[in-house]
């Protein structure tokens, strides 16, 4: 095949090689690495904050109104580094205070995602459900909470399932919509495939609709994590008992007696929880899906 | 499964389906909307028979496919054929995005209940006929559009249908991948000893790969031509580059034109 006659001769292709060496190229796996420079993003981030902060209390508030704010180093000395000073005062009362509201979230989060996941699933397969359930699933997601805390007070008992109430009626919306999203989202094709092959209902909905939805149902987690913790922050703040409190009630009582370190550090640990429960998801999430799923972000 | 309370041997043969594995009798399909997608339609595929139907797009080429799977009810005659050894390839390669090729190769089996360990044989043989060895442990999206076609074709050949339905399978590849399919495809047509309903609407590719083509025209879908493609197996590439070739195709395609009027 050395000559060729003329520039317009073609050349066949040799039909002799073997198959799996004319495969197509493959596609390229997505780029997958974290490097050191990914940090500078949040370091500098985080230097902007502390440099706001020290301006609005050094700078903004008057001296006699610096107990709003304290700077951070006053913080950091006096909330953070004071173990137990007096009643209340110090790290210990918020670290215990704090455990004690990631209980609830973490209680209430559980109760959450299984009320809310089996009602998804339950809508997926029942259209009227779906239309009867969700305009109120709304309503609840823009319902103010707060203003039915003496409602929740006066039917339900003990202050423990008056928090986790109140974390499930804050935190269930994003479950069960992105739930849902996802349970609906698998292609038409899919699913004939699958009515090809006579599959029962539980089979569709375990080997094609919940995998399928399984990145929507992170997306929702997470969602939901960050509500719970909000939940059991405000849920804390109106349903108290003596003993030990929750973060939130912690936090009314520094406010309320002008402790400006401890309430700035309470506050600093809540949004660390918080925070402490986004990574976490996703992670899960990137555990879970992340090997087929691009969208998903480990951060 | 056999629809329609008949069974394949004393089926009513009008238009002598004796020994077919699949058969269309004057089948009619009228959609809820009042769309006549198909209108009496008779034809049959024997074993060792590839038939392609060719039409304009929308002319009910599918709904044929769709009927022959059960995934459509025809509105008036009978369709014939044992829908235990149905293998349906989409028009997408329809993977599961969340299953390594291995596992979406292994899909339809487990939806059968196929034992395990057979399972797992008969994966490593599809893969190894569909070229993808090598290849078992990739995610779809690691795969391009070809390789996802062939991770499909190996999910139904582990099933060993005796008809195959492709719906358009190449319609979305780009040339050289599709003819490259079509070759392959053709391999494991004389390997397997299928038999093949293929749709398409490139008459190139009925011309190459089939034993008869059909001509379907549009609203209502009604097959106007019938040519026998006299070419041996196995066929290569120079093929497309023949007289005898180009002269089919340029019947085939005039067929098409006074189709569509």
């Amino acid at each position: 095949m050395s000559i060729l006659q003329g520039s317009t001769a073609h050349v066949p292709l040799d039909p002799a090689t073997p198959p799996s060496a004319r495969l197509d190229d493959v596609a390229p796996d997505a780029p997958d690495k974290s490097r050191a420079s990914d940090l500078i993003g949040p370091l500098v981030t985080f230097c902007l904050f502390i440099g706001v902060w020290y301006l609005v209390s050094m700078v903004l508030l008057p001296p006699h109104k610096r107990f709003l704010l304290p700077p951070p180093h006053r913080v950091i000395s006096e909330g953070f580094f004071v173990w137990r000073g007096g009643e209340r005062r110090g790290l210990q009362p918020i670290l215990l205070s704090l455990w004690d509201s990631a209980k609830v979230a973490l209680i209430g989060l559980i109760i959450t995602i299984l009320v809310g996941m089996a009602l998804a699933i339950a809508m997926s397969t029942r259209r009227w459900l779906e239309r009867a359930t969700w305009p109120y699933l709304v309503a609840i997601q823009s319902a103010p909470i707060l203003a039915l805390t003496p409602l929740i007070r006066a039917i339900i008992d003990g202050t423990m399932n008056q928090r986790l109430l109140v974390v499930v009626l804050i935190s269930i919306f994003p479950i069960v919509s992105n739930t849902l999203f996802g349970l609906l989202s698998a292609d038409k094709s899919q699913h004939e495939l699958f009515t090809l092959q006579g599959a029962s209902s539980w089979t569709r909905l375990t080997k094609l609709q919940f995998p399928a939805a399984l990145p929507n149902i992170f997306v929702g987690l997470r969602i939901s994590a960050g509500l719970a913790v909000i939940g059991a922050v405000v849920g804390d703040f109106y349903f108290r008992q003596g003993g030990v409190v929750g973060i939130g009630a912690q936090i009314d009582v520094y406010r309320s007696r002008l402790w400006g370190p401890e309430l700035i550090a309470a506050i600093l640990l809540a949004s660390a929880l918080g925070l402490v429960v986004f990574l976490f998801f996703g992670w899960l999430a990137k555990r879970a899906v992340g090997k087929w799923h691009i969208t998903t972000r480990g951060t | 499964m056999i629809l329609d309370g008949g069974n394949m041997t004393d089926a009513p043969s009008t238009n002598n389906s004796a020994g077919a594995v699949l058969s269309f009798d004057h089948m009619s399909m009228t959609f809820p909307d009042g769309t006549r997608a198909l209108d009496d339609v008779s034809f049959s595929i024997r074993p060792g028979e590839f038939v392609t139907v060719v039409g304009p797009s929308g002319c009910g080429k599918s709904t044929l496919l769709r009927i022959a799977s059960n995934l459509e009810k025809n509105t008036s005659g009978h369709c014939e054929v044992d829908r235990g050894s149905i293998g349906f390839v989409f028009q997408d390669a329809t993977l599961m995005p969340w299953r390594t090729v291995r596992r979406n190769v292994e899909l339809i089996a487990e939806l059968h209940k196929m034992e395990k360990a057979e399972r797992a044989k008969a994966c490593t043989e599809a893969i190894e006929l569909v070229g993808l060895s090598g290849f078992e442990d990739k995610y779809p999206r690691q795969l391009s559009g070809g390789m996802k076609m062939r991770a499909s074709l190996a999910r139904s050949l582990m099933m060993k249908p005796k008809v195959f339905l492709f719906d358009e399978p190449f319609g979305a590849l780009d040339e050289i991948t599709r003819e490259r399919l079509n070759d392959e495809l053709l391999r494991l047509f004389q390997h397997e000893g299928f038999a093949g309903l293929f749709i398409t609407h490139s008459i190139t590719e009925a011309v190459y790969m089939s034993t008869k083509v059909l001509v379907m025209s549009s609203r209502p879908g009604r097959i106007t031509d019938v040519f026998d493609v006299p070419f041996t197996y196995p066929r290569t590439h120079d093929l497309r580059y023949e007289p005898e070739f180009a002269e089919l195709c340029g019947q085939v395609s005039h067929a098409l034109r006074g189709a569509h009027q």
